[in-house]
């Protein structure tokens, strides 16, 4: 059907969608299929293997809190639990937040951090691309007229990978910055997203050159000046704007401040090899 | 699902039809003004104040996103079908005594949530209360007396099951 | 009337009297989602009501062409400015807001035009489709600008709507201390969770009509409805729909004018319900303020003279904007004695939102700016806070800098000291480690977002303390009226007074219970069949309403004695109601109140007027007010400095409220009270920018949730106010006022701590980049 019409309206969790509709800003002129209800888009598996996980596309937040997905990819999880309330998170899912593409979409930081792969399928077959370039900008992706997005490959990473968000409340609140910090034992590699602070989710390769070079990966510790240098190279790495939600100071601000604490729980100035917090 | 406007709803453990919707209605506006169910509450018509919670499938949801046609087939449940008129249920009878209760418009989405909560936890501990309800915003009463309602059923439910 | 002591039991008051806490008698309706709010009332045949508004602050309108909107299959009625027939504009203190806006419109926002249609979606279709075009006008959205007369008036009454200044004892008195600053507070918006909404209902013939409405204040609606009606004011009926919330936001005119127009219009029941995007254009809010502040002071921090220049920013219709100012000019020496003072207060006309009553009513607004003084007095006298908090606390017999004694109650050094005898939590910062060891990340500022680590946070204390006016000022006539009935043994109350969440409603029944000692109480509908309630605001209807059924339930009760004496030969002057019995004590003759009156019908109305109050002079000079609360708040505030993030850990708060007639109530608003005092503390704030708003939704406009609002300690300060009716003070204002500058404070607190200076913050809400840049 998606082939044949230009007036579908997919939904997923709908709670971007939804939002849009009740503020009459926009009306489904022509079919509307859930794709939340698609078994197969709601299923994931984990290929040891390859280490690789696939989550398909509408796999809710709560289902990737579950703690059997939260090893594997606890940086996800950990954005997962940030992302809206209880009742945002039973409904809203990883396709929804790709299909969206807000540059303050939980997932996205994570997805881009891992260097993920989605998955479109459309009448003529399938096509895979890395997530970094199906987010081209502010809620545009690089999907075509037709296309579903139907599942994201993510690497299963042997190192401490986390996830942290600013907002100015507690709970419930769209990220003003968001940061995901991987590190990558076997690669020897460090890896940065951004979220909220630029058209799209930024990495931020001058900081993770920075970071992998000096990181002890025998002891996984890091000199705090080598720290502090990483935190600033990541606000460096920001192009954030002014709006109603922050200042764009302070958004590069505070990317910094996060990048630079993940980065410590992973890699103690002193101490012993940073476990998970 | 098609552009059809006429479709059914499981609601309340009864199949109620819907005629007259249009396509991208909300559950919310579905329940309240097709089918006369007016407990859940709008507020914010964006997921942002929980009181249009409902129960679909057994999953806590805003009923505000949740588009009504795409709930067909589903178990929708609604404060309405907690308990019986009259007769209330655990959390909302220690609503009532724990003085939770001010000008009510985010009680039932609460009630919903608070079952959902009780029914996944059964003794949730301070930070598990406040993290689970925090997708259900109460203006009047500053949430003390309300989570003092969810701890009293939390040890009443304990002390009966011992 | 009769006095009060006769109602005040001894002993152990009897569940359901006064002093106990009876649930709600809506209690079951509303946990069961059967209570009727009015975003819920329909009838048969109802049509729905929609309002075109403004997006331009400030422009003329050159034409409005209904054209394409009639064209939509379900458009009913299409109205202007040109279908008012009465009065064209309304307002609680003047009449300065058009019902529909006519040539000009003032703000974003502003209804320019209605339509009725069968449906709410043909009304959005038929709105979509109004053309209007606007010739734009330079808006005024500088305060002071308005002051200065930068800007041609933007409105025939002027740019400035109130100047008000105080001159109190000597003008040139100076101290061995002073401090000054310059505190700015942002628009807060009331966010009352039940919607805008109401349901008209016109008579036959068109000559009167039934509106259902959600409001805080029946008799003043209906006055007001009536006038831009056309119609006498008993052809306008008003019922109470049920009310989700208020906190001021529905004390002045919303929907309700044009769902009645449209109704008579129609002939036909027209329903009309806000969004919440269009609830934050449709009602006023709390005003943005700017005051600068100077405290003169003896070495020891006793205070000599304010200096004070406070401006508001009014929006762009009057509202309540006269009011606010003056209880923020009059409020502003806070609960301390005060001997000199000059305060210059203006409240200005802009193009933004208009501004009127909030929860705390301008006091709020003065109570961040002199808290956040007498913490720099302390610091500048190397005092105490709480020391100098004590030293210059008012008593009773002190008076305001307008020369009017307080003869209330005013136990402010009680509540100053017993909210520092309340423990400190117990927790330390992250709470008891989890499992894990770790800190459980939702007690760290930042929460689920994982910002912060248990070393990265400071812990701060701060303190507020409080006066507020109770009731209305400035010589207005503020009465309550209520009626009593008793028929077979049955009391029914009936009252006007508006049930927002407060919980009249349970009070009301309680007060008759203790004077007639009859248990079975119901209430009537609550509608403008009675006199007015006046409004459910300025923390008045326990005070207000509750010595109208009071009065009430003496006239009836003195009836029953009457005929309890003539009928077993006793002296009516001799009887007292013991629990539920009438008594003679002298004899010991004792019978059961219901079985006194069965067979007997007794109705008593009666109308509870506060003594009067003056207006002020040119000096600022006078007895504007009725009586006077007080309260003090501690807060604890973790705050992570380096990200600029809060958590609130926990309130300590000891109130003063006279008598808690019902300590479950008492408690409810000063949880309630507190979180919105929380709110502008830390988030809450409407945004316009060139006066377009920014963040009219739940998404950006944010409201603290169970993860921001800490656990709260409280002391009930317990000394029955004898000018009270029934000894009891309002206790809804209070709680919201203080909690502010404490958690600012706090938050000052802890970043001093950090590197031994920290940071001003003068400003509310206080944004992430105020702590942290």
């Amino acid at each position: 059907m998606l082939a044949e019409r230009d007036d579908v309206t997919l939904l997923a969790g709908g709670t971007d969608a939804m939002v849009e509709i009740n503020d009459g800003h926009r009306r489904p002129q022509g079919p509307v299929v859930a794709v939340n209800r698609i078994p197969d888009l709601r299923s994931w598996r984990h290929d040891r293997a390859a280490g690789t996980l696939t989550i398909g596309a509408c796999v809710t937040y709560t289902e990737l809190m579950d703690p059997a997905i939260a090893t594997l990819v606890p940086a996800l999880a950990e954005a997962s639990r940030t992302v809206g309330s209880p009742q945002i998170r039973n409904a809203g899912t990883l396709g929804g937040n790709l299909g969206t593409c807000s540059p303050a979409g939980d997932g996205l930081p994570v997805l881009a951090a891992l260097d993920a792969t989605v998955t479109l399928a459309s009448r003529s077959g399938t096509r895979t691309m890395p997530v970094t370039e199906f987010m081209v900008g502010v809620k545009r992706t690089a999907i075509e007229p037709g296309e579903l997005i139907t599942e994201v490959t993510l690497p299963v990473v042997d190192g401490w990978q986390g996830y942290a968000k600013v907002g100015v409340r507690n709970a419930m609140v769209i990220a003003i910055a968001s940061t995901c910090v991987v590190f990558d034992r076997a690669a020897q590699t460090v890896r940065v997203a951004l979220g909220s602070v630029g058209p799209t989710i930024l990495r931020c390769p001058d900081a993770e050159a920075h970071l992998a070079s000096h990181v002890d990966w025998n002891t996984m510790s890091a000199a705090a000046d080598d720290l502090d240098r990483f935190g600033t190279l990541v606000s460096d790495a920001s192009r954030p704007i002014t709006d109603h939600r922050s200042s764009a100071e302070y958004r590069r601000h505070a990317v910094g401040v996060l990048a630079r604490r993940l980065a410590q729980r992973a890699a103690t100035p002193a101490g012993p090899p940073g476990a998970p917090a | 699902m098609s552009e059809a406007e006429i479709y059914r709803l499981h609601v309340n453990g009864e199949r109620r039809d819907v005629t007259d919707s249009w396509v991208g209605e909300s559950l919310l506006d579905v329940l309240r003004d097709r089918l006369g169910l007016v407990g859940a509450k709008g507020a914010c018509e964006q997921g942002e104040c929980g009181s249009c919670s409902v129960i679909v499938d057994d999953e806590l949801v805003c009923s505000c996103l949740v588009m009504a046609a795409s709930a067909v087939g589903q178990r929708i449940v609604t404060v309405e079908g907690i308990a019986a008129p009259g007769t209330p249920s655990d959390v909302q009878q220690a609503f009532v005594d724990a003085g939770a209760v001010q000008c009510g418009f985010c009680t039932p989405g609460l009630i919903m949530a608070v079952h959902d909560l009780l029914d996944r936890t059964p003794a949730p501990t301070d930070t598990e209360i406040r993290e689970e309800l925090a997708g259900n915003v109460c203006r009047c009463t500053g949430y003390g007396r309300i989570i003092d309602a969810v701890q009293r059923v939390a040890v009443a439910r304990t002390e009966r099951a011992s | 009337m009769t006095i009060v002591e006769e109602t005040a039991t001894t002993g152990t008051a009897r569940h359901g009297a006064l002093g106990t806490s009876p649930t709600r008698p809506d209690g079951v309706a509303k946990v069961q989602g059967s209570f009727e709010f009015s975003s819920d009332i329909s009838a048969d045949g109802c049509l729905w009501g929609a309002t075109l508004r403004s997006p331009h602050p400030y422009a003329r309108i050159v034409s409005i062409d209904p054209s394409a909107a009639w064209q939509i299959d379900g458009v009913q009625a299409v109205i202007t400015a040109e279908d008012v027939p009465g009065q064209m504009t309304y307002g609680l203190i003047s009449q300065d807001q058009p019902v529909f806006a006519g040539d000009v419109v003032r703000y974003v926002g502003e209804p320019v035009a209605a339509v009725a249609a069968d449906d709410p979606e043909t009304c959005r279709r038929a709105i979509e489709a109004l053309a209007v075009e606007y010739e734009v006008l330079d808006p005024l959205t500088d305060a002071e600008a308005a002051i200065a007369g930068d800007h041609p008036p933007i409105h025939p009454d002027g740019n400035v709507i109130r100047h008000q200044r105080i001159v109190c004892g000597d003008p040139d008195a100076t101290g061995e201390v002073v401090v000054e600053g310059t505190y700015e507070i942002g628009m807060q918006d009331q966010a009352f969770l039940g919607l805008e909404a109401a349901l008209a209902i016109p008579d036959p013939g068109g000559k009167g009509v039934e509106l259902h409405i959600a409001t805080q204040w029946l008799h003043e609606d209906r006055a007001q409805i009536a006038a831009c009606l056309g119609l006498p004011e008993d052809a306008v009926r008003l019922v109470l729909g049920g009310v989700g919330g208020a906190f001021g936001a529905r004390e002045d005119i919303s929907l309700q004018v044009h769902t009645c127009l449209l109704a008579l219009r129609l002939a036909r029941p027209v329903r009309m319900a806000y969004s919440r995007a269009e609830s934050f254009l449709g009602h006023v809010h709390r005003h943005p303020a700017t005051i600068w502040m100077r405290h003169h002071a003896t070495g020891t921090g006793e205070i000599v003279k304010i200096e004070s220049r406070m401006v508001f920013d009014g929006g762009a219709y009057a509202s309540t904007s006269s009011a606010v100012l003056v209880n923020a000019i009059t409020l502003a020496q806070g609960p301390y004695r005060c001997p000199n003072a000059v305060v210059d207060g203006w409240a200005v006309r802009t193009n933004h939102l208009p501004c009127g009553a909030m929860r705390g009513f301008g006091a709020v607004q003065a109570c961040f700016a002199y808290e956040t003084q007498m913490d720099r007095l302390a610091a500048a006298c190397d005092v105490d806070p709480v020391d100098l908090r004590i030293l210059n606390a008012m008593r009773t017999g002190d008076t305001l800098i307008t020369g009017q004694p307080v003869l209330n109650v005013a136990p402010v050094a009680e509540c100053i000291r017993e909210t520092a005898a309340l423990p400190l939590p117990d927790e330390p910062v992250g709470g008891a480690p989890m499992p894990d060891g770790g800190p459980d990340v939702m007690k760290l500022p930042g929460g689920a977002g994982r910002t912060a680590d248990a070393s990265n946070i400071v812990r701060g204390i701060g303190w507020g303390a409080s006066i507020k006016n109770l009731m209305y000022s400035e010589a207005f006539d503020d009465y309550s009226t209520a009626r009593c009935r008793i028929e077979d043994g049955v009391v029914t109350l009936k009252f006007a007074t508006a049930e927002v969440g407060q919980g009249f409603v349970t009070l009301a029944p309680q007060i008759a219970r203790t004077v007639l000692g009859i248990d079975d109480v119901r209430l009537d509908r609550i509608d403008t069949l009675i006199g007015s309630s006046g409004s459910t605001s300025a923390s008045r209807q326990t005070w207000m309403s509750g010595g109208a059924v009071n009065a009430a339930c003496l006239a009836v009760r003195a009836k029953i004695f009457e005929h309890v004496a003539s009928s077993n030969g006793l002296d009516a002057e001799t009887l007292l109601i013991d629990g539920t019995d009438i008594v003679e004590p002298a004899t010991g003759w004792r019978q059961d109140a219901v079985e006194a009156c069965a067979g007997q019908t007794f109705d008593e109305t009666a109308e509870y007027h506060h003594p009067p109050t003056t207006e002020l002079d040119e000096h600022g000079q006078g007895s504007p007010h009725t009586a006077f609360a007080f309260v003090a708040h501690r807060a604890v505030v973790d705050v992570d400095p380096d990200l600029g993030l809060v958590k609130v850990v926990q309130i300590a708060t000891a109130q003063d409220v006279g008598r808690a007639l019902n300590p479950l109530s008492v408690i409810g608003q000063i949880e309630g009270g507190i979180a919105q005092g929380l709110g502008l503390a830390v988030m809450e704030e409407i945004i316009q920018i060139d006066g377009v708003i920014r963040n009219g939704n739940f998404t950006d406009y944010l409201l603290p949730t169970f993860l921001d609002m800490p656990p709260v300690v409280a002391t009930l300060i317990e000394e029955p106010d004898p000018l009270a009716p029934l000894g009891a003070k309002g206790v809804g204002e209070p709680p919201t006022i203080s909690s502010t500058p404490a958690i600012v404070a706090a938050i000052r607190d802890a970043l001093r701590q950090v590197d031994g200076v920290g940071k001003p913050l003068h400003r509310v809400p206080v944004r992430p980049g105020d702590i942290c840049l």
